[in-house]
């Protein structure tokens, strides 16, 4: 199996601080992986060194079957390529309804000309129905996003990654702040999601970490303490000092 | 009895006729001696006796001389007696010239007047500052040294060598050892002494050795058919690329080898005047305004006599080669003029040197002000993300407090005393009063804050434009804080600026005090580095924004004071610092004292820098600031002392 | 998807489209060269000025109510899209002028004789006696036209690409364009500036070829093509952000790294919206300055563009119409009360002249406008027409 996303060596620091030191990771194109740690481990960190947000001071980021580095693009050239993030907060438009958003997102040329002059097809009004279905949000397409609750600016989120048709998604604690039935419906979408692509869900919850039933990657101090089944790393001697504490 | 004494004179005086050259122990004596010639009044028979007085060491010698300038002397017709005279009814009252007592009266027709030609009084006068330069007062000394510095004469030179011997004050000999070195350059009697004054200035950048020297280099170009044999030749100039053909043209003119080129202007007059039939010069006028047509048709003027022939561009050419070119110095002697260019080469690289230490000095009186015009608004910014576009408008109110305060407070030192503190408290208030009406409400929305700052801006300016007029007004700076400290001709700055600079500095300590040191500093660092956790440590916000603005606006007063003590109060005195505090706070980066510092220092030296090499032209020189700091942003977006971490707010 | 008309979709464009035209006609049917003649030329001209001031007004919405752009330099691009055509006017009037004098003269010019007398007449007020190299175009209508577009369109352009492409946001970016119109202003200043220092360039009114043509006629041709403009600009704009690129542009306003990692190049847009909003402040400055008839480096220091920023917040950032109410009304009202005609107000111990206070009630009035009504006026009548809705 080739991986999709190869990070290896990385490291990078703040003043001095290591936020992230000599991490390797890899996942393959359709699987769903969960990465833990406690706070101050990396997490964000990794998901902004792939995402092109920070730069790190060494190691390499490849991806594809091509081996594109992706250092050297530009955070929307990374989106472009096909990797798709959502923000620990809901980050949607909230002076924009929910049509509007979904189409934003909507894989589609993102050259200013051709948006200029891009007039939804039928095809497209069609796509924007099926994704809003998806996250139960089909009745809402004319409400503005503002106006949504905290559990439904999360689907709209996801939805808006979909629409993307990323080949890898970076979800950062989606379950935050959520009722148990908005927690299940999340855990059903970001399912059947990996089935398609790669899924890679940061969260602190154990519980809804177990719920995935995925590979569990354990950070700890910017680089990977253990990786495997949720009940391996669990057992993990290392992993429940860094938990429980010394 | 003054008849007698009269008559005593009298005798002396003839008795001393008869032993010319002989040492004399009076000034009629010495006058008697040459009477004659002094009465006549020609140069050549004034002269002797003018030095035999000058050296005579009478005390009435210097009177003499400067009655004969005056023409206050008079000479007795019958005897040739010299006499001061005073009127005296019908009569004049004869005064002694030596003793200053009267020795009788004569009407005005039996005395002759002096009346120095144009050609003795300088001598006259020369001789007189000889005496001056003996002086028993050191003021005296000193004045006559500054006459001779602002006006020499070749004659000066003998009398101050002679003046320098006897001087005991040793500033005084100094000064006077100076003035010879100087007149020496222009009057010295051989090259070698000439060369030799020179080059003691080598390295002084004083302005007055620069003045004499600088004559001795000035040049003067020339054409010729070859190279003149004059001893104060320069060098020879190229052709092409010591000077162009127009200026080589020009020259060959003003030497008479070369015809006035024929200007545009010229010729079309020219064919102006002889139009026939419709045609000038064989060519119908309506081509004429092609310029071939117009060179063909004046060509055949020419060829028929009509006007006078053009000198065609072969035939220039081969004039300007023909040629050479050269440069010769104005100073008669070469070995002088380069001597002299020697000594200003070495005065050159020193004065640069001082002008850049100069400049240095100039950048950091104008970083001072920037620094105070800005720390506020680096302070506000930092802590509150908010661009307070009125804070111009607090930096003139402070100003006007100032103004204010010297309408009751007529001491000037007094009233600044009053003035700072209570500028600070004026825009302190104003600040809170902001803060809490209008800025608070606008805390989520920087940009709406930028926009109604603005609107307090316009209305602040309108307001004191309507209270204290358009005219400027003035806030004049105690007795003590005027003139400069000068170091020497090149390096001084004015008093007020340092007071400014000791201010700036001030600011700095206490600022930085009350940052590291209090309570208040702690918690202002916790909300600049992150508001919402400084907030859930019990730190209310809500006060530190309106201490914080407070403060800034405060610092803002006192900057209008310091900066209306030497620029005109107006209600758009703010208008004139917003943009440079604006790029200080950008160029230094936001937030952080250190970088004010940096960014007012960088602005202030930048400009200065700028002015130097432009300094006709201030308005380009704030274009390319404001270009540069354009640029410098590009390369360092948050500044010279930027903020790190989760506090830079990305 | 509805497939409507984009009119139909938009029925404010519409209505907006026929009020001006409405505007337009009853201006001409009252003018002094059309019609009734119970408008004065002059204030044909305030009004043909005053609606490009909107349409300058349109464009800075665009850049800043749509795309979050704060600029404080858009009036410098007006300025400069009337020195550009000023440049012409003064040019081709001055020929003429020089062309008539050479008449009575015996020997006709050559073209550089002729030049060089019309660079005597624009430059003698500077001491100077050449045309600049920045001249070089101003002998053709059709170059300098070009250069109306081409020149603000390229300054926006460079400007923009060196300021996003290190990602100055906010009100760093507002100081920075600030900072860059107070160098153009301070640069024009110059009397070696090539474009006539603090004289700016004169007599603009003058049309050239159309000397027979009574200004009276002028002033109302203008106001024609100032209307037809903003009608068409406003067309552009409105379609603009009606469809996914406004979208697009609302989203940068709002959160610029989301559509970042949406995939948009943040910086492209951002300067396509910055240049194309510079051209058309531009072409409102090229409109305005031949009815004001003077151009002058104190029309692009950066108070205007401040101004700018005031009436469009006045009037409502984010809806077009709203920048034009903002900047219609406070324009005219600001010279009603500024050129004196405003009633004073006896106090009994003061008396309030308008000329005097005017400024200070603008100022206090739009902190006002920002505390209470973030929308400005179009979103309180918004709010009106909505609560009657209900």
């Amino acid at each position: 199996m080739t991986a999709l996303l190869e990070v290896s060596g990385v490291s990078v620091s703040f003043d001095g601080f290591k936020a992230i030191n000599d991490l390797s990771f890899e996942i393959g194109p359709a699987e769903l992986r969960a990465v833990i740690g406690p706070n101050g481990a990396g997490k964000t960190t990794f998901m902004d060194i792939v995402t092109g947000k920070t730069r790190p001071d060494v190691g390499k980021v490849l991806w594809g079957e091509t081996s594109v580095d992706l250092l050297k693009l530009s955070e929307a050239e990374i989106a472009r390529i096909g990797i798709g993030r959502k923000f620990q907060r809901p980050t949607v438009f909230e002076d924009q309804t929910v049509f509007e958003n979904l189409m934003l997102a909507l894989k589609k040329s993102r050259l200013p000309f051709k948006v200029l002059f891009f007039r939804a097809s039928a095809d497209d009004g069609a796509r924007v129905e099926a994704l809003a279905r998806e996250i139960g949000l089909a009745d809402s397409l004319e409400k503005l996003a503002g106006i949504l609750s905290h559990g439904q600016k999360q689907w709209l989120e996801i939805g808006m990654l979909l629409a993307q048709e990323p080949r890898l998604l970076l979800v950062d604690e989606p379950a935050a702040g959520m009722t148990p039935q908005e927690r299940e419906h999340t855990t059903d979408l970001l399912k059947e999601a990996a089935k398609t692509r790669a899924v890679v869900v940061v969260e602190h919850d154990m519980e809804f970490v177990r719920r995935l039933e995925c590979k569990v990657t354990v950070l700890h101090e910017g680089r990977v303490l253990a990786e495997g089944s949720l009940d391996h790393v669990t057992s993990d001697r290392e992993v429940i000092d860094v938990y429980l504490g010394r | 009895m003054r008849l007698l004494i009269g008559l005593l004179a009298l005798v002396a005086g003839l008795v001393a006729l008869p032993e010319r050259g002989a040492a004399q122990t009076t000034a009629q004596g010495i006058l008697q001696q040459y009477g004659d010639d002094v009465a006549k009044g020609s140069r050549k028979g004034s002269e002797p006796a003018i030095a035999a007085l000058r050296d005579s060491g009478l005390p009435a010698a210097a009177v003499v001389l400067e009655k004969w300038l005056e023409r206050d002397l008079w000479r007795r017709n019958a005897d040739g007696l010299f006499v001061y005279v005073a009127p005296a009814g019908d009569e004049m009252k004869l005064i002694d010239i030596d003793t200053g007592a009267e020795v009788g009266a004569a009407p005005k027709g039996d005395l002759t007047q002096l009346r120095p030609s144009g050609g003795v009084r300088p001598m006259i006068a020369a001789a007189l500052v000889a005496f001056r330069l003996i002086d028993p007062d050191p003021e005296k000394r000193r004045a006559a040294l500054d006459a001779i510095a602002r006006d020499a004469e070749k004659d000066h030179l003998p009398a101050l060598r002679a003046a320098m011997a006897k001087e005991k004050d040793p500033a005084l000999a100094a000064m006077m050892d100076r003035l010879a070195r100087i007149l020496a350059i222009r009057f010295g009697d051989s090259d070698a002494e000439r060369i030799a004054a020179i080059e003691s200035f080598a390295g002084d950048t004083a302005l007055d050795a620069r003045a004499a020297l600088n004559p001795l280099v000035a040049t003067t170009r020339g054409a010729a058919a070859s190279l003149p044999d004059a001893a104060n030749l320069k060098r020879e100039l190229e052709l092409g690329d010591d000077l162009t053909e127009d200026e080589a043209w020009a020259l060959l003119v003003e030497a008479g080898i070369a015809p006035p080129r024929i200007s545009g202007a010229d010729k079309r007059a020219a064919l102006g005047a002889h139009i026939v039939d419709g045609r000038a010069g064989g060519v119908p006028v309506p081509e004429l305004s092609d310029p071939a047509a117009r060179d063909r048709a004046y060509a055949a003027l020419a060829a028929a006599g009509a006007a006078p022939p053009t000198v065609t561009d072969a035939e220039a050419r081969a004039i300007l080669e023909a040629n050479v070119y050269f440069e010769r110095w104005q100073e008669p002697s070469a070995a002088v003029a380069e001597a002299a260019d020697d000594a200003l080469g070495a005065i050159e690289t020193r004065v640069t040197l001082l002008q850049a230490f100069d400049l240095l000095l100039d950048a950091l009186s104008l970083g001072s002000i920037y620094f105070l015009a800005a720390i506020g608004l680096a302070i506000t910014f930092g802590v509150m993300r908010v661009i307070n576009m009125a804070h111009g408008e607090f930096i003139m109110m402070g100003a006007y407090t100032g103004y204010v305060v010297q309408l009751f407070i007529s001491d000037y030192t007094v009233s600044i005393l009053v003035a700072l503190p209570l500028a600070f408290a004026v825009t302190f208030l104003a600040g809170v009063a902001l803060e809490r009406l209008v800025i608070r409400w606008l805390y989520k929305r920087p940009l709406e804050t930028l926009l109604a700052t603005f609107g307090i801006s316009i209305a602040l300016q309108q307001i004191f434009k309507n209270i204290f007029g358009t005219q400027a007004r003035p806030l004049t700076a105690p007795g003590w804080l005027d003139g400069a400290w000068v170091l020497n001709d090149i390096v001084g700055i004015s008093w007020i600026r340092i007071a400014i600079f000791v201010m700036a500095a001030v600011f700095l300590v206490a600022f930085l005090f009350v940052m590291k040191r209090t309570r208040l500093g702690l918690e202002v660092r916790a909300v600049t580095q992150n508001p919402s956790m400084a907030a859930s440590m019990g730190i209310d916000p809500d006060r530190i924004n309106m201490l914080t603005f407070g403060l800034g606006s405060g610092i803002a007063g006192v900057a209008g004071v310091a900066i209306g003590l030497y620029a005109k109060v107006t209600s758009e005195l703010g208008q004139d610092y917003i943009v440079q505090s604006f790029m200080t706070v950008v160029v230094g980066g936001v937030g952080s004292i250190w970088g004010a510092v940096a960014g007012a220092g960088l602005v202030g030296l930048l400009q200065k820098i700028i002015e130097y090499f432009n300094p006709s032209n201030t308005l380009a020189a704030q274009t390319y600031m404001i270009l540069f700091v354009i640029l410098f942003i590009q390369f360092r977006p948050k500044g010279i002392v930027a903020l790190k971490g989760r506090a830079a707010g990305d | 998807m509805s497939r409507k008309p984009f009119i139909l979709r938009n029925p404010s464009v519409l209505v907006f489209l026929l009020a001006l035209a409405a505007f337009t006609a009853a201006v001409t049917l009252m003018s002094e060269a059309f019609g009734a003649g119970l408008i004065s030329t002059s204030f044909v001209k305030t009004l043909g000025k005053t609606l490009c001031l909107c349409l300058i007004a349109v464009a800075m919405d665009l850049v800043w109510g749509y795309c979050g752009i704060l600029s404080l330099g858009h009036f410098a691009f007006f300025g400069l899209g009337g020195y550009m055509i000023g440049m012409w006017l003064m040019y081709a009037r001055t020929e003429e002028i020089v062309l008539a004098a050479s008449a009575a003269e015996a020997i006709p010019p050559t073209a550089q004789e002729l030049s060089d007398a019309i660079a005597v007449q624009i430059f003698g007020v500077v001491g100077g006696s050449e045309l600049p190299p920045v001249w070089s175009f101003a002998h053709s209508l059709p170059l300098q036209l070009l250069l109306v577009l081409l020149l603000p369109g390229l300054f926006a352009l460079v400007f923009g690409w060196l300021a996003f492409r290190s990602r100055v946001t906010g009100v760093y970016l507002s100081i920075l364009t600030q900072a860059g119109t107070l160098a153009l202003s301070l640069w024009l200043f110059q009397n070696d500036s090539g474009l006539r220092g603090n004289n700016g360039l004169s007599g603009l009114q003058n049309i050239p070829g159309l000397d027979d043509v009574p200004q009276a006629v002028v002033s109302v041709w203008l106001l024609w093509a100032s209307a037809l403009a903003l009608g068409g600009f406003y067309l552009l704009a409105a379609w603009t952000v009606s469809g996914k690129f406004g979208s697009v542009i609302r989203g940068i306003r709002d959160d610029e790294a989301r559509v970042r990692f949406l995939g948009y190049s943040v910086e492209g847009y951002k300067l396509f919206v910055f240049t194309l909003t510079a051209m058309i402040a531009a072409i409102a400055g090229a409109l305005y300055y031949p009815q004001a008839g003077i151009v002058n480096p104190a029309e692009v220091a950066p108070i205007a563009s401040i101004y700018l920023a005031v009436w469009v917040a006045i009037g409502g950032r984010g809806k077009l119409w709203g920048a034009v109410i903002g900047a219609a009304a406070v324009s005219l009202l600001s010279s009603w009360f500024t050129g004196g005609q405003a009633p004073s107000i006896p106090l009994g111990f003061y008396t309030v002249v308008w000329v005097d206070w005017w400024q200070v009630l603008l100022g206090l009035g739009f902190v006002a406008i920002t505390l209470f009504a973030p929308n400005g006026v179009a979103g309180l009548i918004e709010r009106i027409f909505v609560r009657e809705a209900k």
